[in-house]
């Protein structure tokens, strides 16, 4: 399978990630080797077989439901690039 | 190099704890060192001499009252993917810009409260995307070897290029390292160190950058097989804060070395044997069948089969959790910003603007594979190649087999800025070949240097083991560092 130009542009909008008309052209390029590359997979029985969900027998561990961390809303905004009164700012989204 | 430099972290311990040198002299000899190497090498991209100065006061303190833990005054280099409080954390990437975290990795804190030393964070491929270090926002790294006769740069390997350029070229003693495809076994191969991926779930992921969360695994390179022992015993724990952490002991893995191998059964996988493959990797390999073979180890020819689609199964599954893990840099909680004409517009600009090509194209691959009407078809059965990998693997190690012998990488280190491999994002791919095969079945795997090639680069053997038996690798692979000694990079820096 390959992409074209606008699946390359309304993928990359979908990954909120700007390109302009020459990047869509590289990145169409990269892309399609990549999807050659895995087409690959294609010649593999997969009939009955369970996708994989953990690489390691391992059972979720369970904990009581209890707030264990918290009131630290000084740490959170700490590295936001702008924040007032412990919020981070962003442009208006509401007019 | 001074002599303080030289000392393995085995040896440093030793002369630490008996009072004949002490930590500040160790610390400042290898701050001494990244001074006069760093330009040229590129290992580190902060270099933190203040904060590992006063650490190593402390250290002294506690060692002269005898209260020095495992690793009590050893500095250490961090690669950039590890969360340290107050401390460049950046993934190498411009997206995360003047990101200081408020907290503290579970493993580097691991670290600190055995007595480590922080001098830095190294240099990696931006959000560890990538096999040569080329795509890290701060440049490349550059390998402390050179081919004989030449002095043409060369890739340490990726993505832990500061983390085994700084090992092999004595900037640190040991280094933290991460592995979501070959991230640890692929440098270490190319700089003639250790590096071992440890079994998925054996160290905490907690307060490390998350790349895949299902493949990445934290583990050490070291100058040797001793140090990789110590260092992973201290790395690994269990965390309640990472849910797929392990409730299991860590083992003493120092104590397993020097074991007999004698009646071992080494499986040969004849799936590894690749068409055009280099041959002096090839005798490389055919060498430590016979180093095996001498130590009374069993050799077993076996098959496993899926081996050629792990890593096209690679290509979809890492791809598809990075562009989920990486959806969180927007400009909004950390790191940079580029303003916009709305929120829209600032979340693409920024991300734009802060990723780099590599970066991008994966994101994108994966946001691919997931979007509706093609999730079936890419990620669900890259799942499911993903089960017959681990098959694979399960049926081998059922059948009786301790462990799998297979060269480390298909060549040896190649030329920074190669023409064939920016031109072909999949060529790249190709250097994790014999790697990344371990990641997708979780398994643990050690690259131990073995060789030089005809150019005097060095060249590593991979030993794959069964889950949770990082002890029988180390027990393993003395067998090789025994047989081929250690390789030291001629200084020219």
């Amino acid at each position: 399978m390959s992409v074209d130009i606008d699946t390359v542009k309304r993928v990359a909008k979908l990954a909120h990630i700007a390109v302009d008309d020459d990047r869509a052209a590289q990145l169409q390029h990269d892309l399609n080797a990549i999807l050659g590359f895995v087409e690959q997979l294609n010649e593999v029985d997969v009939e009955n077989v369970l996708p994989m969900t953990s690489a390691v027998d391992i059972t979720a561990r369970q904990r009581t439901d209890v707030v264990t961390d918290g009131n630290k809303a000084d740490d959170i905004i700490a590295n936001a690039p702008a924040s007032e009164d412990n919020y981070f700012m962003v442009p208006k989204v509401l007019e | 190099m001074t002599e303080l430099t030289s000392l393995t972290l085995a040896q440093a311990r030793e002369k630490l704890v008996a009072k004949e040198i002490t930590s500040v002299e160790l610390t400042q000899s290898y701050l001494d060192a990244i001074a006069a190497a760093n330009e040229e090498l590129n290992a580190y991209i902060s270099i933190t001499g203040d904060q590992a100065l006063a650490q190593a006061q402390k250290s002294d303190e506690r060692l002269n009252s005898g209260n020095g833990g495992a690793l009590e005054g050893i500095p250490l280099g961090i690669k950039d993917l590890f969360a340290t409080r107050g401390v460049h954390t950046q993934a190498a990437s411009h997206i995360l810009d003047g990101f200081k975290p408020r907290y503290e990795s579970t493993i580097t804190q691991n670290l600190w409260d055995d007595g480590a030393v922080m001098l830095g964070k190294l240099n990696m491929d931006e959000f560890a995307m990538g096999s040569s270090n080329e795509t890290s926002y701060y440049g490349p790294v550059k390998n402390p070897w050179q081919a004989e006769g030449s002095n043409q740069a060369l890739v340490p390997g990726g993505s832990s290029g500061g983390s085994a350029t700084a090992v092999a070229a004595h900037l640190c003693v040991a280094a933290t390292a991460t592995d979501t495809g070959g991230s640890i076994r692929q440098p270490a191969a190319f700089t003639g160190t250790v590096g071992i991926k440890p079994t998925y779930g054996r160290c905490s992921r907690w307060g490390v950058v998350a790349f895949a969360s299902s493949l990445d695994q934290a583990g050490p390179i070291t100058r040797d097989l001793r140090d990789s022992a110590i260092l992973l015993k201290s790395m690994a724990s269990l965390d309640l804060k990472d849910t797929t952490s392990v409730d299991m002991p860590v083992p003493d893995y120092e104590s397993h070395i020097g074991k007999s191998v004698k009646g071992m059964k080494i499986g040969i996988p004849k799936e590894y044997r690749m068409d055009g493959m280099p041959e002096e990797i090839e005798a490389l390999w055919q060498q430590g069948i016979e180093w095996y073979k001498d130590a009374g180890a069993e050799i077993v020819d076996i098959s496993l089969p899926h081996t050629k689609y792990a890593l096209p199964a690679y290509y979809i599954v890492a791809p598809a959790e990075a562009s989920s893990n990486l959806a969180r840099y927007d400009g909004v909680r950390y790191g940079l910003r580029v303003t916009g004409d709305d929120i829209k517009d600032m979340y693409e600009k920024t991300r734009a603007e802060g990723f780099g090509d590599e970066v991008i194209r994966r994101i994108l691959i994966g946001t691919y594979v997931l979007s509706s009407g093609y999730y079936d078809a890419y990620y669900l059965r890259a799942q499911k190649v993903r089960t017959l990998i681990k098959q694979d693997f399960d049926k081998a190690y059922a059948d009786g087999i301790d462990a799998i012998l297979t060269p480390a990488t298909p060549s040896s280190a190649f030329a920074i800025g190669d023409k064939e491999m920016a031109a072909d994002p999949v060529k790249m791919f190709l250097n994790d070949i014999f790697t990344v095969t371990v990641n997708m079945a979780g398994l643990p795997a050690i690259s131990v240097p073995a060789g030089l090639d005809s150019k005097g680069l060095p060249m590593g053997l991979q030993l794959i083991g069964k889950p949770f038996m990082e002890e029988e690798l180390f027990q393993l692979s003395n067998v090789i560092e025994q047989a081929a000694g250690s390789f030291e990079a001629k200084k020219w820096w």
